[in-house]
């Protein structure tokens, strides 16, 4: 689309030159605010003076001023022109300054010793988190058990195929099952952490532990053994997610034309055959996007971990996430938490992008 | 097939239907099968909140035959029917939790919907430049967001909010939600208005409507079901929402996840309370399941078929 507007509009402004001159006087006396209220308080903080303010929410105020001012100068100067920016600019202001200045703000924190608690405040330490990231075994344990829980996701993603055939075929009561199979989706991982990790899997009377003592498990303990409590937690977000694909799935189902299934089973190709031969491919796009979005998801996954194990035993459930709390909520360093945090983005992003590039690659059409 | 037949069917007729049947069965058995998966935890929940001790413990799972229902878990809420007239500071507990979780939720829902909607019309169908960014760039910065893990923002914005006094306030909870809601709704809502023919707009502007005009009276009204669902999509995520949360409020604002995650770390005996917490926490959210699944389905799908 960077052709041209998509909707034409023909307009004549003649947008007076007083109007203009309002509209750059409003943008850049409310900067001029803001950077007062800025000096002024950083002359605040630094010991320079005092002004009795009694925190930094001046500084928001003439902030949020400022951007209010922005967005109404934009129509002042560039007038049916800046309409039409005034649809995007309130959503791009506010992700920036939610987003942008606190990472950059975070890159800071990640290169000190700030621990909340210590009057001493913030002290510059230079690579010294990273040298003690590289030597905490835990951190990158964790970062391999996010490796494992990712790894996961082909497992979700079979199962989750296979309800959304299911839910595609002749069935009745489709809409009970429809309702059914997303409830888990709608549940807060916290409550889910007790009504199945607290409650079901309790060794001794939760219904699952009964259920594996029936089996011949003599002595169920779900979160005993490392890989077991792996795989507990594993099986416990499967839960909670799987509908998520499943949906996304059953809508690429839905939009295969009939006649493409018609046609192919009037050539002869039965069940599995036109399974792998026909709908798969097809639905190669759809499920690309769906594991991508399963994949951001599960890069977050924290909630259960921390409610139900810990991290525990011995780390063996921590994700990335859950230790950068844990790390916070024992020691309340900031700067240690956010240096892990600012390396797991970067990894990420890293991560993310090969596999976007990839996932391109295959979808494109082969000619 | 061994039944009778009033019809005498043909050998090949007969192994297609006992085909069939078969085929049904397995269907179905794996469609009940996967519907008491997911409807279980949900059962035990609910029913385990109207159990006594020794009903936990004996493992009794159907009410009225395997146990008598009381109000045990309930009570201890303040929520029974004989404490819900008298005071009780469990209850006022709850109920704060539960407004700042509703505040919230629906607060940073609103506003994620209104934002997202207004960035998704233009960039659906005008042409930007911002410095170096034309359209593409936009949509993929605000769609970024997305991969932007939680705990990335969390302590720096801990560290702000402290600054900025905002620690344990709604205010402080709605901004970030709205803020990790909002690629999730610009992007189900970019989806809507692309497949809405940009001739309605040109014949509203011919009659004389401008751009916000147009959009107001013309585009919003047919675009409402699909802003319904991402609505309902970023309640669910907010009213869930736990991580923040548990950083950034500690007394006054904290929603209803924390109380139940707090709960939860020094449980021991009291299962049917916090089986009652546990279900009043949830039952918002299978109400909505239940009567509102289309939007939530819609939402979810819009993005997967292009």
């Amino acid at each position: 689309m960077s052709t041209g507007d998509l909707l034409h509009v023909v307009t004549s402004d003649s947008l007076s030159s007083g109007r203009k001159t309002f509209g750059r006087a409003l943008i850049w006396g409310s900067a001029g605010l803001l950077a007062l209220v800025a000096v002024l308080q950083t002359l605040q903080a630094t010991g320079a003076a005092d002004f009795g303010f009694a925190n930094w929410r001046p500084t928001l105020y003439a902030y949020c001023t400022w951007a209010v001012a922005l967005c109404w100068a934009q129509v002042l100067i560039r007038g049916e022109q800046g309409k039409r920016v005034l649809f995007v600019l309130p959503a791009a202001l506010f992700v920036i300054s939610l987003t942008v200045f606190p990472l950059l703000f975070g890159l800071l924190i990640a290169f000190s010793n700030w621990n909340l608690s210590n009057p001493d405040g913030r002290q510059f330490n230079g690579m010294a988190n990273v040298i003690q990231m590289w030597s905490d075994p835990f951190y990158w344990n964790a970062l391999l058990n996010m490796v494992w829980y990712t790894l996961a996701i082909v497992v979700e993603y079979a199962i989750a195929f296979g309800l959304a055939l299911l839910l595609n075929t002749q069935i009745r009561a489709r809409k009970f099952f429809r309702v059914a199979f997303l409830l888990p989706l709608m549940l807060s991982p916290v409550a889910v952490s007790w009504m199945i990790g607290k409650s079901m899997l309790e060794a001794r009377f939760g219904p699952l532990a009964r259920l594996a003592r029936w089996f011949g498990w003599e002595n169920p303990s779900f979160f005993g053994s490392p890989e077991i409590a792996k795989l507990t937690i594993m099986l416990m977000d499967a839960w909670t997610f799987i509908p998520f694909m499943m949906i996304m799935l059953l809508a690429g189902l839905q939009a295969i034309p009939k006649e493409l299934t018609e046609a192919s089973r009037v050539d002869g190709a039965t069940g599995w055959h036109s399974f792998w031969e026909i709908t798969f491919p097809l639905m190669l796009p759809v499920s690309i996007t769906a594991i991508l979005i399963r994949i951001i998801f599960k890069l977050k996954l924290a909630d259960i971990v921390i409610n139900v194990t810990a991290g525990g035993p011995g780390g063996a459930t921590d994700t990335v996430t859950s230790f950068i709390f844990r790390e916070y909520r024992d020691r309340s360093n900031v700067g240690y938490g956010t240096m892990l945090a600012m390396f797991y983005l970067v990894l990420i992003v890293i991560a993310m992008t090969v596999l976007m590039k990839l996932a391109d690659r295959w979808t494109r059409p082969r000619t | 097939m061994t039944e009778p037949a009033i019809f005498r069917d043909s050998e090949a007729d007969l192994a297609f239907r006992a085909k069939w049947f078969a085929n049904r069965l397995v269907v179905y058995g794996v469609l009940i099968l996967w519907a008491f998966i997911c409807l279980f935890p949900i059962y035990w929940t609910i029913t385990t909140s109207f159990k006594m001790a020794p009903n936990v413990m004996q493992g009794n799972l159907i009410p009225w035959v395997d146990f008598q229902p009381k109000w045990l878990g309930w009570r201890s809420l303040g929520l029974s029917p004989d404490t819900i007239g008298a005071e009780s500071t469990v209850r006022d507990e709850f109920t704060k939790r539960f407004l700042n979780s509703v505040i919230t939720a629906l607060t940073s829902s609103t506003l994620a919907v209104g934002l997202g909607s207004l960035a998704a019309y233009g960039l659906s169908r005008f042409s930007y430049r911002f410095a170096w960014m034309k359209n593409d760039d936009i949509s993929f910065f605000f769609l970024s967001q997305l991969i932007l893990p939680p705990v990335v923002l969390a302590l720096p914005f801990l560290v702000l909010y402290k600054e900025l006094a905002l620690l344990d306030t709604r205010i402080g909870l709605i901004l970030l939600y709205t803020l990790s809601v909002l690629p999730i709704v610009i992007w189900i809502m970019k989806d809507q208005f692309a497949a809405i023919p940009t001739e309605l707009e040109e014949a509203a502007m011919v009659d004389g409507l401008g751009v916000w005009g147009a959009f107001l009276t013309i585009i919003l009204p047919i675009a409402l079901p699909g802003m319904v669902a991402a609505f309902i999509l970023s309640l669910v995520l907010t009213w869930n929402e736990y991580f923040f949360a548990a950083l950034i409020t500690s007394t006054h604002s904290n929603t209803l996840p924390v109380m139940v995650a707090s709960q939860t770390g020094s449980q021991g005996i009291s299962w049917w309370s916090m089986a009652a917490l546990s279900a009043a926490a949830i039952l918002p959210l299978i109400v909505i399941g239940i009567f509102l699944e289309r939007f939530i389905i819609k939402g979810m799908a819009a993005g997967a078929v292009k």
